[in-house]
Formats: C-alpha cells, structure tokens, sequence
C-alpha cells in the first residue's frame, strides 16, 4: 500500500514536469508524435531507475558520512551524479544503436539531451536526500519517470490533434505548446486533493 | 587538506571506473559501418525529401550500398549525383532523364466557374472531402489552398491566382506535392517541355464546358491533328505520351479549348 501511495504521489501528484517544473527541455522537444514522445518517455524511465540504483549506491557508500570513509562528503553529489548520468546516457545510446537502430534514429539529438535532462539529476539527488530505504527510493523514481513518460504522451497527443488547426499567427509553434502545457500543470493541480491512503 | 586529496581522488577513481566500463561496452556494442554507405551518403544531397521513395538520405544510402536501390535514384541530385554514386559503387549509371512536377489545371479564378463560397479552413485534404470537391465548379480541379504548397521543401511550387504552379527551375521532381494533392492533379512531365495539357477534367463534354472556360472537353481534335500518335483521349481526358511526342505544337493550336499550352 505505502509503495502504491508513493507511485501514485510521484507521478501524479508532484508530477515532475508539470508540478516541479523539472525536465521541460525534453517536454517541449521531443513531443511532436507520439510515437517518439513514447520512446523518449521510455528511455527516461531506463535512466532514471539505473541511475538512481547506481547513484543510491554511491551515495551511501561513499559520500554519506555513515560510508566506508566515515567523511561527510555529500557536497560531491551533484559532480559524481552527473558522472554516472552521462555514463549511463552513452551506454543507452550504444545500446540502442546496437539493437533498436529505429528508436535511435527516431531520438536523434534528444538522446544525448536526457544526460540534461534536469528530471533524471533531480530523481537522483532528491533520491539521496529524503529516502534512507532503497526499494523505497526506487519506487520513488520508478513513480517520477512514470510521471514523465505520462506527461509527455499527454502533450504528444495534444499537439498531434493540433495540427491542422486555425492557430492564430502568434500563438503559431512553441507559444501555443507552452499554453497547453500549462493548462496541463492547471489540470494536474487537481490531483493535489486526491486522498489515498 | 586532506579532505580535499580525498574527494579528488574519488572522483577520478569514479571517472576512471566509467571510463573503463564505457570503453569496454563500446567495444562490446560495435556496430560495423559500412564504408560505402558513408561515402554514399556524402554524395547524397541531405535534404531528406523522401522523393526516392526511402526514409531519407541515410535510408537511401543504405539501400545503395546494399544494391536494393539503382544509383540514380534520387531525383535531386540528378545525373551530377548518380555519376559520383556510380562510381563509388562501381556500376555505370543509366542517363536520368530530368522530370518536373506539373499542375495538370488552369482553373484560375477567372477561368473556373463556382458553385458556392467557401470560407472554411484553407486547407486543399479539407476543402476536397466537399461536396463536389471544394467550390470549383470542376470537380477536378486544384482548389488552390496550397496544401503542395507545404509539402514543398525547395519552395518551388507557389499559388498563383487561385491555381499551383510549378517553377521549373527550382523543381527536383521529389513528388513531395504529387503525395500531398487530395485531387491528383500534379503529375511529372519532361523539364523544358512547352506543351502539355493543362486540365485534368474526366467530365464529359457539356458538363466539362459549363466548368471551366479552359477544361478538356474530349473532343479528340489533338489526337487527330497529332502526327505521332503522341496524345489521346483517355477517359474523356486527352493524355500525352511523352515517349512519342517531338513537341512540334500542333495539337495545341488546333484545340479549341486552349487547354494545351
């Protein structure tokens, strides 16, 4: 029940794009189709549950100051998160490279972009700070990587029903997407009043 | 002091580890590039327009390189490009024969007659689902809302006076607008052919005249004066065969219509 709660508050509640404002550089990018946006949202939950499984494990180990060193080094989270980050962005893109050429080409440039992409950073580092408990901390960051995926299918298919309509000329591209995105944030503040639990 | 040495070293080790793991895994994960298609692709001209059929510039490559596509296949390159091509691959290229997309319509707005007054969305996929296809009378013609117009990556297709024309100059025949016309009303013809038939009316003759003061009313006078059999009426609507025709023009003055130009 306790993980249910913490799946449901993560992607819905404190939704990580539309409710902490993390990761808009790949919601607003790759949201053109859904098909790519699918991709895109899949690929963010494999990085952010590896990151945050090898991030949890440096961090309690190494930088906290119960660690084998018995040092407080929890200054050098964010350096030493970013390392594994961008470490695990290069291995997915071989990865994909090797064997789902489709989906590599569909990303394109976005891939590298999710070693950016502040969502997975901040899972990581949020991870470190408020959970001791490491299926706890995982549930946690398979709940905001769910979150992300929802989010930007959602915008996905927003934008592709808005195609072909009468958009006036200023509102034309980026302008309007900021528009739903934030009727988007209004919509899902409606989740704050969920009681569960 | 020390506590600086420290976060120092186990941020190198951290790096040295990712380093190690990256360079192995790249190792694991190779995927052979073939160096042909590297080399395709360079003489390839990157528009990704699809015309050739494949996904893009990279898929066609690709297809080159394997043998499944002919080295002249892209329409924008032309010759210049599939001479490069042949030569990488090492197979001689047949000549290819410059082509142009052509709108097979002239009803302007003073030319075309209609039958109501459409104020909807201009957009030609919309305007020709319609009843009588858009508010031409011809329910044939280019309605003139430029949806060709977007499909058009090398700016080369432009409404004029209610009517696409193609600008033979800037066209490279990747027949993105032949895709995306819902009234199939471009076609490809040879560049720098002067005559063609400029309508694409199937009605017949009554019902083609009321429409348009240029429409095909298949009357067969072109086939008649034509002395290589180079153009017939097909369907109520006079077609030209390239192959035969030496563009000599007499089937255009003798049409009544002026509906070859």
């Amino acid at each position: 029940m306790e993980y249910i709660v913490i799946i449901v508050s993560a992607a819905l509640i404190s939704n990580v794009v539309l409710s902490r404002f993390l990761g808009i550089c790949a919601f607003l990018g790759v949201s053109n189709k859904v098909d790519t946006a699918k991709g895109m949202g899949v690929a963010v939950i494999f990085v952010i549950l590896m990151a945050t499984a090898v991030t949890f494990g440096i961090n309690t180990m190494f930088l906290e100051k119960s660690g084998i060193f018995g040092l407080d080094l929890t200054y050098l989270q964010t350096i030493a998160f970013i390392l594994v980050i961008a470490c695990l962005v290069q291995f997915l893109e071989m990865f994909l490279k090797k064997f789902i050429p489709s989906l590599y080409k569909a990303l394109g440039i976005y891939l590298p972009l999710i070693t950016t992409n502040c969502a997975v950073l901040g899972v990581a580092l949020t991870v470190a700070q408020d959970y001791s408990n490491f299926p706890k901390g995982m549930i946690y960051a398979l709940g905001t990587s769910v979150g992300f995926c929802i989010a930007i299918v959602l915008l996905a298919s927003i934008r592709e029903k808005l195609e072909g309509n009468d958009i006036p000329e200023s509102f034309k591209g980026k302008p309007i997407v900021l528009i739903i995105a934030c009727l988007m944030a209004i919509a899902f503040t409606g989740f704050s009043n969920l009681n569960i639990g | 002091m020390q506590i600086i040495i420290f976060s120092v070293a186990l941020i190198s080790i951290i790096a040295l580890i990712i380093g190690i793991f990256l360079g192995v895994s790249s190792e694991i994960f190779k995927v052979k590039v073939d160096e042909k298609v590297a080399k395709v692709r360079e003489c390839l001209p990157g528009n990704n327009c699809g015309g050739c059929g494949y996904a893009g510039c990279d898929a066609l490559a690709e297809a080159i390189a394997k043998g499944e596509a002919a080295v002249n296949q892209c329409p924008v390159g032309g010759a210049n490009v599939a001479a490069k091509i042949s030569e990488i691959m090492g197979v001689v290229a047949d000549e290819s024969v410059k082509m142009v997309a052509f709108v097979h319509c002239d009803g302007t707005c003073v030319n075309a007659n209609k039958v109501y007054e459409y104020n909807g969305t201009k957009d030609c996929r919309l305007a020709a689902s319609l009843p009588n296809a858009g508010e031409k009378k011809c329910s044939y013609a280019c309605l003139g809302y430029g949806t060709c117009v977007e499909a058009c990556k090398f700016d080369a297709i432009h409404i004029i006076d209610g009517v696409a024309k193609v600008d033979e100059e800037k066209c490279v025949a990747c027949k993105a607008c032949i895709k995306a016309c819902p009234m199939k009303v471009i076609g490809l013809v040879l560049y720098k052919k002067e005559h063609k038939v400029v309508c694409s009316n199937r009605d017949k003759g009554k019902m083609a005249m009321d429409a348009c003061k240029v429409s095909c009313i298949a009357c067969g006078m072109c086939e008649k004066t034509c002395k290589k059999d180079a153009i017939n009426v097909v369907g109520n609507l006079a077609i030209m065969n390239f192959d035969k025709c030496d563009d000599c023009g007499d089937c255009a003055t003798k049409c009544p219509r002026k509906c070859i130009s």
